[in-house]
C-alpha cells in the first residue's frame, strides 16, 4: 500500500496526471459554470423576501466554500508533507494558497455588496465575516512565510506548519452562524435532506458550486505543474518534460 | 423575465452586476497568473538545465 502511496506521489507522476487533466476539467467547468450562471440569472425565480438580489449567492456561496476546502486541502497538504517527508505536498499546499486566498476575497467583496441591500451595511463585524476575514490573513500569512526564508525547504516547514494551525478557522467559519448570534444567514445547500431552496434555485447554485470546484482544480493543476518544476529543476525526468 | 427587468435586476443591479462582474475577474486572473507561472518556471527550469550542461562540457 505505502509503495502505491509513494508512487502516486512522486513528482513525474503528478506532473504527468496534472498536465492531462488540466484541460478536461476546465472544460467541464465552463459548462458547468456556463449553465449556472444562465439559470441562475435567466431562468431561477426570484426570492420572495430578497428579490432578485438573491442571484449573488450564485458567486457567493461558491466562493466561500472553495474558501474553506482551499484552506483544509492546504492544510492537509502541509500535514502530508510533514509527517511522510512527501515533497509533493509542500508543491500542492504552495499551488493550493494564492487561488483560496483569490477566492476568499471573492466571498468577502461579494458578502459585502450583498449585505448593503440586506442589511443596510457593507460590513458588520459579525463572526461569520470577521472568521473569514482572518481566513484571507492566513492565507497571506501562508504565501508570505514560505519565501521570508533562505533555505526553502525550512519555508515549506514554517508555512506548513502556519496552515495546519490556522486550520482551526475552518470549523469556526462554517458553525460560526450556529454558535453566535449573527446576520448572516444559516446553512442553505449544507442541509441536502431538507435545502431551503425549492429546485429552480438549487440547481444553478449546485452547478456552479461544480464549476467552481472543477476550476480550483484545472487552476492548481496548471500551479502544481510549475511548483513541481521549480522543485525538482534538476532531476533527469524533468529534462524530458521541458523538451515536450 | 424581460430584458429590461433582466438588466435592471429588480433594483438591484448596481449590487447583483458588480458581484458577477467580480467573480469572471477572479477566474480569469486566477487563470492567467497560473499560466504565467507555469510559463516562466519552463524558463527558468530551461535555463538552469543549460547552464547544468554548459558546466558539464
Amino acid at each position: 500500500m505505502w509503495t502505491w502511496f509513494y508512487r502516486l506521489a512522486s513528482p513525474p507522476f503528478v506532473y504527468r496526471v496534472a498536465a492531462a487533466a488540466a484541460p478536461w476539467l476546465m472544460a467541464t467547468a465552463a459548462a458547468a459554470i456556463g449553465y449556472g450562471v444562465i439559470d441562475g440569472l435567466v431562468f431561477a425565480p426570484p426570492d420572495y423576501q430578497q428579490g432578485d438580489a438573491f442571484r449573488i449567492i450564485y458567486v457567493h456561496a461558491p466562493a466561500a466554500w472553495l474558501s474553506l476546502f482551499s484552506y483544509t486541502t492546504m492544510a492537509a497538504a502541509g500535514a502530508i508533507a510533514l509527517i511522510w517527508r512527501i515533497k509533493v505536498g509542500h508543491a500542492v499546499a504552495a499551488a493550493t494558497a494564492p487561488i483560496g486566498a483569490s477566492f476568499t476575497l471573492l466571498a468577502l467583496v461579494t458578502g459585502s455588496l450583498w449585505g448593503r441591500p440586506m442589511w443596510g451595511t457593507y460590513w458588520a463585524w459579525d463572526p461569520r465575516l470577521t472568521s473569514e476575514l482572518i481566513l484571507l490573513f492566513l492565507y497571506v500569512g501562508v504565501m508570505s512565510l514560505r519565501p521570508a526564508f533562505e533555505d526553502p525547504a525550512r519555508g515549506d516547514r514554517a508555512a506548513a506548519l502556519l496552515a495546519i494551525v490556522g486550520v482551526v478557522n475552518v470549523p469556526i467559519i462554517h458553525y460560526s452562524v450556529q454558535w453566535w448570534n449573527s446576520l448572516h444567514q444559516g446553512p442553505t445547500v449544507a442541509k441536502l435532506a431538507k435545502p431551503s431552496m425549492p429546485g429552480s434555485m438549487l440547481w444553478p447554485l449546485l452547478s456552479m458550486l461544480l464549476g467552481f470546484m472543477l476550476f480550483y482544480g484545472a487552476v492548481l493543476c496548471i500551479r502544481l505543474r510549475g511548483e513541481v518544476l521549480n522543485r525538482e529543476r534538476l532531476s533527469a525526468w524533468v529534462r524530458e518534460a521541458v523538451k515536450s | 423575465m424581460n430584458s429590461g427587468g433582466f438588466w435592471s435586476m429588480g433594483g438591484y443591479a448596481r449590487f447583483v452586476w458588480p458581484c458577477f462582474g467580480f467573480a469572471f475577474a477572479v477566474l480569469l486572473w486566477n487563470l492567467w497568473s497560473a499560466r504565467r507561472f507555469l510559463a516562466a518556471a519552463r524558463r527558468r527550469t530551461a535555463r538552469a538545465l543549460m547552464m547544468a550542461a554548459s558546466q558539464r562540457s
